[in-house]
């Protein structure tokens, strides 16, 4: 019937809409620039210009800020991972006292907005001689409340007996930890893995007001730096975005499946 | 030992690192934002205290309140649309059968992309001289906008200069929110896909049998079904509408716009600190954005136990 088709032409229009402005950004990135603000709107370049890639690696030190950038989101990612597993093991599986409210007071530290902070910790950074330093990009991010909550989820999740199995072979915490409880929370360390990874490799506004110098400038900062400096050159901020996209895009189809989860995890969090 | 007191040396040397990272950049700074927001930083002086001076300043300050109804006309305008578009999409994807998996990666590829490149791109597009947008008014014969840099606001283009340019949402703010809608349907489609999912069907088919048409069926049916995912959607997407910054400021290049129009609540506070150095001014601003956010969770949290029920 025509619903169906009707149906399928709405959702490919949403698909089109969804996909046109990337198609359209690696169509730019590959013209010349007459050709990008003359013609806007072929999707084809007249001629390949492959070189305006390292036209765009020259103009700015895009090798220095994927360094930073990488540097900081991977070691943001191990200590997050590490963070959450031993505290979400801690109130998984631990009786100590004022647990529940120390439990509550985490919890309610997810809802304290990012802006609020945002003045205090640049205060506390420089006091600490940490700006513009790696120190300042990664230290305040090596925990996560929302994370710590859903490693104790995942943690809770597995059956009481096989902790008790584990220590009447004398199996201790820390033993029980590494062997058995976190490669059955593998899902969710990896939703967590993921979720502090793309947040740090995204984040624009922390990394602009505690980093000056060019030398520690992340991927984000210094993509809104080159739009500012070389943004009439469209083909190659054209191919900045798309130096920028890519390794996104990547995980996105390597782990496709966590990225949901993650996402909403993202969402949840605001 | 008890089984109380046992494993303390090893809760504590568990939670040790997340707590010491969580209270020192999460609870001690909003402790002390609040402190700061009762004082007056001059520069070079010493600070002197103000009390609720700078509250008092803020509510009268014209680029606050404006901030504010920025940050209202942003909200709303990106939120209702979005989560109109995404239901009418969840629900034809829920119906189709093939290219569903194809397509719900499409949909979401737009909220994957890093934000500040995707910006980049929208920028571009809305570009007057060299944009996508204006090539394609041209070839119909229309005449091109300034869009991201046009301060005016829609009501006064769209009425041809009847209403006041000042009033409504202006142009290059409306460019912002067509950029999130575009951002945040494909999520918003994928999580009402899940909701979709999860209610039973036996309802909708009871009411088709009665024959009721399609929109009656999504109207009376659907919809209340799918209340709880709804409102789940619409409050966490409306805290983090407050909190948007990235996006703003790629797409308008340092985030207030042209004559300040696209300046919403969050890109002022950063403004004062990071601009004007106005460090107390600033934090009070955030300590009344954190207030507002807290309410709204706690909206959440009391409508969620009481009146998004239907089980």
């Amino acid at each position: 019937m025509t619903g169906r088709a009707f149906r399928y032409l709405f959702l490919g229009a949403g698909a089109a809409v969804s996909i046109y402005p990337f198609v359209w950004m690696l169509a730019t990135s590959l013209k010349a620039l007459r050709e990008a603000s003359l013609y806007p709107l072929a999707l084809v370049p007249e001629q390949w210009q492959w070189h305006n890639y390292a036209d765009t690696l020259d103009a700015a030190p895009f090798a220095t800020y994927f360094f930073n950038t990488f540097l900081t989101a991977i070691a943001v990612t191990l200590a997050v991972l590490l963070t959450s597993i031993s505290a979400g093991y801690a109130f998984a599986r631990l009786e100590f006292p004022f647990k529940a409210t120390l439990f509550a007071i985490l919890l309610a530290t997810m809802m304290i907005p990012f802006e609020v902070v945002l003045i205090p910790n640049f205060i506390a950074i420089t006091r600490l001689g940490w700006y513009d330093t790696y120190a300042a990009l990664i230290v305040p991010w090596c925990a996560s409340a929302f994370s710590i909550f859903l490693a104790r989820q995942a943690f809770l999740g597995i059956p009481g007996e096989y902790y008790d199995a584990a220590r009447i072979d004398g199996c201790g915490h820390l033993r029980f930890l590494a062997r058995i409880a976190v490669p059955m929370a593998r899902p969710t360390l990896i939703v967590i893995a993921l979720f502090a990874f793309l947040g740090s490799y995204n984040a624009l506004l922390w990394p602009l007001v505690v980093t000056g110098n060019e030398s520690m400038r992340v991927v984000q900062v210094g993509l809104t730096v080159f739009a500012t400096t070389d943004g009439v050159r469209v083909n190659l901020l054209m191919c900045a975005a798309v130096i920028v996209i890519v390794p996104t895009l990547g995980l996105y189809f390597l782990a496709q499946r966590y990225f949901f989860d993650a996402s909403i995890g993202a969402g949840l969090k605001g | 030992m008890t089984r109380r007191t046992r494993d303390i040396p090893l809760a504590a040397a568990l939670l040790f690192p997340s707590l010491a990272v969580l209270g020192g950049f999460a609870l001690y700074p909003m402790v002390y934002a609040i402190v700061l927001g009762l004082y007056r930083y001059p520069r070079g002086g010493t600070p002197e205290f103000a009390g609720a001076r700078n509250y008092l300043d803020l509510i009268q300050d014209p680029a606050f309140t404006d901030s504010v109804l920025v940050t209202g006309y942003y909200a709303v305008g990106t939120i209702v649309p979005s989560m109109a578009l995404s239901f009418v999409l969840a629900d034809a994807l829920f119906r189709v059968k093939r290219l569903r998996s194809l397509l719900r990666t499409v949909f979401f590829l737009p909220y994957v992309t890093a934000v500040v490149a995707s910006a980049l791109i929208w920028r571009t597009l809305f570009e007057p001289t060299s944009g996508v947008v204006n090539a394609l008014l041209d070839w119909a014969g229309i005449e091109g906008q300034a869009w991201l840099l046009e301060p005016r606001g829609v009501l006064n283009l769209l009425t041809n200069g009847w209403v006041d340019p000042s009033i409504g949402p202006s142009l290059a703010l409306c460019c912002v929110i067509v950029f999130e809608i575009w951002r945040t349907t494909g999520f918003m489609t994928v999580l009402m896909l899940s909701g979709l999912a999860s209610i039973p069907r036996e309802y909708e088919e009871a009411a088709r049998i009665d024959g009721a048409g399609g929109w009656r069926v999504a109207r009376h049916v659907t919809l209340p079904l799918l209340s709880p995912v709804l409102f789940f959607i619409g409050i966490v997407s409306l805290i983090g509408s407050l909190q948007a910054f990235s996006s703003i400021y790629a797409l308008t290049g340092g985030g207030s716009g042209p004559l300040n129009s696209t300046r919403t609540l969050t890109v002022f506070i950063f403004a004062n600190f990071y601009e004007y150095q106005k460090i107390g001014y600033g934090s009070a601003a955030a300590t009344l954005l954190c207030a507002g956010i807290a309410l709204l969770t706690f909206v959440q949290w009391r409508l969620t136990r009481r009146r998004v029920h239907y089980s």
